[in-house]
């Protein structure tokens, strides 16, 4: 029994029976196929997120995102600015408590150089309804590029507890169709 | 010199029961009920808050409530039941005393310490951290003081069980190896020196830091190793209750392992590769590269998943196996109609591997896949894969073994019999909606961890479909459902340990003969202990368990496909 000491003092000298072995070679391949699976996808598949990541400062961050923010905004929601990076630019997404800042105004089909970063604490990059969920840490400026394939207006949300704000800390995001 | 150790003969088993060793088993299971008391409480509050209609607590209750739901049962619930059935595991079936009963009662203290000093203050307002607590966000320093504690008394417990393992090879008070759950039960204790030695190296500096005495803790650096905490805590709760799936199975039907070799296999690919996977919950995290995700993610090319995969044929099979062996040979399923159903201990033990395996398992290893992981990342899928696991697995299981060790060990009878029949299946149906509602919420996108989902103070609020909003409200009905079956357990387990009837005790003059059946030599060359291998109806469960697990990991990745192009 599994709560006596095997019967058999030589157990590990038992052969495997042939349906235990079956299943652990079926599981083992399984794994396999599993793991692949995730490399494959790099090679040929859309949503791969990058890694490419810069040691920043809050400092450093928000001066980035300001330069970005006097170029390219086109108006103000609520008193943020909403910003029209041309396709293909870097373009920066500030999480703090509890905001994101700007607002984004991108084109659908282009494709955009991401950064995100906090100024304070963890956030949660969560675009809705698309479910794109990206993990924001201060300190860190990840780079990843991203193209919109829809078009509408979108909703950024934070879905990493940051305080007693968290659940308002919602933002939106443009998709407008080429002009 | 140290007191003389004082037996008992158990009159069931045989087994000698060192008395020091019942007492702290004890006191182990008491503290784990009162805390599973306490944070089913709070996660009940969090489950009705979720529910729109209801929205139960206000703002700071919420996470405050959150914080101690996570302390209380994750940490606090599960880790003393785990000393128990390490102590169990060790002392009881090796038929051994205790290597050091004072020093475990210590251990005992400087975790009751340490689980009251965090929980005084949570309620003191100032550390709804989250069980997480991601830096840079910061607790009181005694939060963090109270989970040290806390740790090193679980540490000095392992180091307990490790000696009593010395002290009965020692003694020789067993032949051969180790029984298969006391093997389990190694796993187990080695895998929680990893975690708890990782504990230490985040939480005493983040301790220090909370205090002043160091200025910064890189976030990152905190997450990778609070997890290498955290995940491979889980992974000593799969440990113990799979081992505690192959007790069960012997206890009440005489269950034997197929094979040791392929059993011990398994829990061995878990000392080798469960630790890894502190990944899980960095795989949409900044700065750390693809390959190492992969690598990480899936412990090593999903070596600790194959042992998994391997109990989860092994023991449907052993049970299948012994139940055949008693004469219920008609047809495929004959030996699961006729099984204990009726016995809690039974009936969790079976629920348990069915949800731990189709519900928590396969929805842990396609949202721990490095891609997929961006389409699941933080929402509400999450909780809803772990309550799968830790609540329907460990949980569940921890539940049906208690009505087994009321009796055996702590030598009491079952109060409420009736109600212990009905326990487990409450709890069950509770459990297994509280994981599919919440999974299903996370995939239309609903956060974890927010008090208002419909963002109602935002100045930019998103609408989620009604149908997450459903969910939530099917979520909070479950949860009062599993909280019914919680409370039926906890009244049970509280009323027998120190009201119920005593058991009758032994003969006291019993000669210490070797315990239940004496290993008897048998020729090499059979196949295992089981008497048949014949197990047709457990071939037809693992079938439908592997279709299930290949189609839902296919189905994400083409969800995962329709999301927007990310390189």
């Amino acid at each position: 029994m599994a709560i006596t000491s095997p019967a058999n003092r030589l157990w590990w000298k038992e052969p495997i029976h042939r349906i235990e072995l079956t299943w652990i070679i079926i599981a083992f391949l399984w794994g396999l196929v599993m793991f692949f699976t995730m490399v494959y996808w790099h090679a040929v598949g859309d949503q791969n997120l990058a890694n490419t990541t810069f040691k920043t400062t809050p400092q450093a961050y928000t001066a980035k995102t300001d330069a970005m923010v006097q170029q390219y905004k086109v108006r103000e929601e609520f008193g943020i600015p909403v910003v029209r990076p041309p396709p293909g630019s870097d373009v920066y997404l500030l999480a703090r408590i509890w905001m994101w800042w700007p607002i984004l105004e991108l084109e659908k089909g282009q494709s955009y150089r991401m950064h995100l970063s906090s100024v304070d604490y963890q956030h949660g990059f969560s675009l809705q309804p698309v479910n794109i969920n990206i993990q924001v840490h201060p300190g860190y400026e990840h780079v990843f590029t991203m193209t919109p394939t829809s078009s509408g207006q979108f909703g950024i949300i934070c879905n990493e507890f940051c305080g007693v704000g968290h659940h308002t800390m919602a933002s939106r995001m443009y998709v407008v169709d080429r002009n | 010199m140290a007191a003389p150790t004082i037996f008992r003969t158990c009159p069931t088993t045989g087994l000698k029961v060192d008395l020091a060793a019942q007492s702290l088993i004890k006191a182990n299971i008491v503290a784990a009920v009162i805390f599973l008391a306490l944070g089913g409480l709070f996660g009940l509050s969090v489950a009705l808050t979720r529910w729109p209609d209801v929205h139960l607590l206000p703002l700071d209750w919420f996470y405050l409530a959150l914080t101690a739901h996570g302390l209380d049962v994750l940490l606090c619930w599960i880790i003393f039941f785990e000393v128990a059935v390490l102590y169990f595991a060790s002392a009881i079936l090796l038929n051994c005393r205790l290597a050091a009963p004072r020093i475990a009662w210590a251990a005992f203290a400087l975790m009751v310490g340490g689980a009251v000093l965090t929980n005084i203050t949570v309620l003191q307002g100032e550390s709804s951290v989250m069980f997480t607590s991601y830096v840079p966000m910061k607790a009181a320093p005694n939060f963090y003081l109270g989970l040290i504690l806390f740790a090193v008394g679980a540490l000095i417990a392992c180091g307990n069980f490790f000696g009593t393992l010395v002290v009965a090879k020692d003694e020789r008070t067993y032949e051969g190896s180790v029984p298969l759950v006391t093997f389990g039960a190694i796993t187990a204790a080695i895998i929680a020196v990893f975690t708890l030695a990782s504990g230490a190296v985040i939480l005493i500096p983040t301790w220090l830091w909370s205090i002043g005495y160091i200025s910064n803790i890189d976030p990152l650096m905190y997450k990778l190793i609070w997890w290498a905490m955290g995940h491979s805590s889980q992974q000593i709760n799969v440990a113990v209750h799979v081992s505690l799936w192959y007790a069960v199975a012997a206890i009440l039907l005489g269950a034997k392992p197929l094979s040791e070799k392929a059993s011990r296999l398994a829990f061995f690919l878990y000392i080798l590769f469960l630790q890894l996977a502190s990944a899980h919950h960095l795989l949409v995290d900044p700065g750390i590269s693809s390959e190492w995700k992969i690598f990480n993610t899936s412990y090593a090319m999903y070596l600790a998943v194959l042992g998994s995969m391997i109990h989860a044929l092994t023991v449907p099979g052993t049970i299948e196996a012994a139940q055949r062996k008693r004469g219920f040979n008609k047809g495929m399923f004959e030996w699961l109609r006729k099984a204990p159903w009726g016995n809690p201990a039974f009936s969790g033990t079976f629920l348990s591997l069915v949800m731990f395996g189709f519900l928590g398992g396969i929805s842990g290893v396609v949202m721990g896949t490095e891609q997929i992981n961006l389409i699941m990342h933080n929402t509400l899928y999450v909780p809803g894969h772990f309550h799968a696991t830790v609540v329907a697995g460990t949980t569940l299981t921890f539940m049906a073994v208690s009505y087994l060790l009321i009796p055996l060990v702590l030598q009491r009878e079952v109060m409420f019999p009736r109600m212990a029949k009905y326990q487990t299946y409450v709890f069950a149906i509770g459990v297994s909606g509280i994981s599919l509602f919440m999974m299903g919420a996370g995939t239309l996108g609903i956060p974890r961890r927010v008090w208002d989902v419909t963002m109602s103070d935002a100045i930019f609020p998103f609408q989620f479909p009604p149908a997450a909003f459903l969910m939530l409200t099917l979520n909070g009905i479950f949860a009062i459902m599993a909280a019914v079956g919680g409370v039926m357990y906890v009244v049970n387990v509280v009323a027998s340990t120190f009201w119920g009837k005593k058991t009758a005790d032994a003969p006291k003059a019993q000669k210490a003969s070797p315990p239940l059946a004496a290993p008897v030599r048998v020729a090499v060359g059979t196949y295992g202990s089981a008497e048949t291998l014949y197990i047709p109806g457990t071939i037809v469960l693992v079938g439908i368990f592997f279709v299930s697990f290949v189609l839902y990991y296919y189905v994400n990745w083409k969800y995962l496909a329709e999301v927007w192009p990310l390189r």
